[in-house]
């Protein structure tokens, strides 16, 4: 397996999640996008852990610890924007300009 | 050139380039669809294929536990997202920001410096692919002899954001007056 076929799909699919957090409106859609950068930074790890034949496998271990993370982060974003809609009744990114108390 | 040609390729790099065409077109569709809910679909297909991806770089634990938390639990997650926000189920126009173009413009930047970086960099790496190399055995002898203080850590850590997780989406919990 040439490393420059995971280089390539992990990079396409990071700047596909770069067009979805700068593009999207809805704050759900742009916690998507950034799980798709997450994705691609996971195949990276696994691609350059089978590469080096790390005696750690740190390249795999990592990519677990950062799925562990990723789920932590949706759950505390959903909460967040969960309670930003109870407040607001909107969720949408442009129309949450205000950083003071209303 | 260390002696393995680009062409013709082998038919595991066939099959994972067509595993992360699925991925990346699937990725697309997930920033481009109109509507939510099919976002949140999409992307169990984008991560399906990733997974197939590790499958393929022979990760098998990280394949397994990508379709277990990723498509099991974050999707399903995001989906109680949509539902909670009240979001529109049909077609809805104004899920983009005015700024796509820039977004686009920007995307391609970001594709066209990564792509050119990686294929500069490591155009003659070639990665044997070693069978059992990612199994369970080894990723759990190498997590729990090697890193796990970073493996409790990140238990704790989890811990912590569940916490916070129920305590933000709770309302009948006060701050201190």
């Amino acid at each position: 397996m040439h490393v420059v076929y995971p280089a390539v799909v992990a990079a396409l699919l990071f700047s596909v999640g770069v067009y979805g957090v700068l593009a999207r409106r809805n704050t759900i859609l742009v916690l998507m996008s950034v799980e798709l950068m997450l994705n691609a930074v996971n195949l990276n790890l696994v691609a350059f852990d089978v590469w080096l034949r790390d005696v750690l496998h740190s390249g795999q271990v990592l990519t677990l610890f950062v799925i562990v993370i990723a789920a932590a982060e949706v759950g505390i974003g959903l909460a967040i924007v969960l309670a930003v809609f109870r407040t607001r009744k909107a969720i949408e990114l442009d129309r949450l300009r205000e950083l003071g108390e209303p | 050139m260390n002696g393995v040609d680009f062409w013709p390729p082998s038919t595991l790099e066939v099959v994972f380039l067509l595993l992360g065409l699925v991925a990346v077109g699937s990725a697309l569709l997930v920033v481009t669809t109109r509507q939510l809910v099919h976002a949140a679909l999409w992307l169990v297909v984008c991560f399906g294929a990733l997974a197939g991806c590790y499958l393929v770089l022979t990760a098998e634990f990280v394949a397994w536990v990508q379709v277990l938390i990723y498509v099991g639990a974050v999707v399903v997650l995001l989906l109680f997202g949509i539902m909670l926000t009240r979001a529109p189920i049909g077609r809805s126009d104004d899920l983009d920001s005015g700024n796509r173009v820039v977004a686009a413009v920007v995307a391609v930047a970001t594709a066209g410096v990564l792509v050119g970086v990686v294929v500069g960099g490591f155009q003659h790496a070639y990665a044997e692919l070693r069978p059992g190399a990612g199994s369970a055995e080894e990723l759990g002898a190498s997590i729990f002899r090697n890193w796990v203080l970073p493996f409790e850590a990140l238990s704790v850590l989890l811990l912590a954001a569940l916490i916070g997780a129920i305590v933000l989406s709770r309302t009948d919990i006060k701050g201190r007056r």
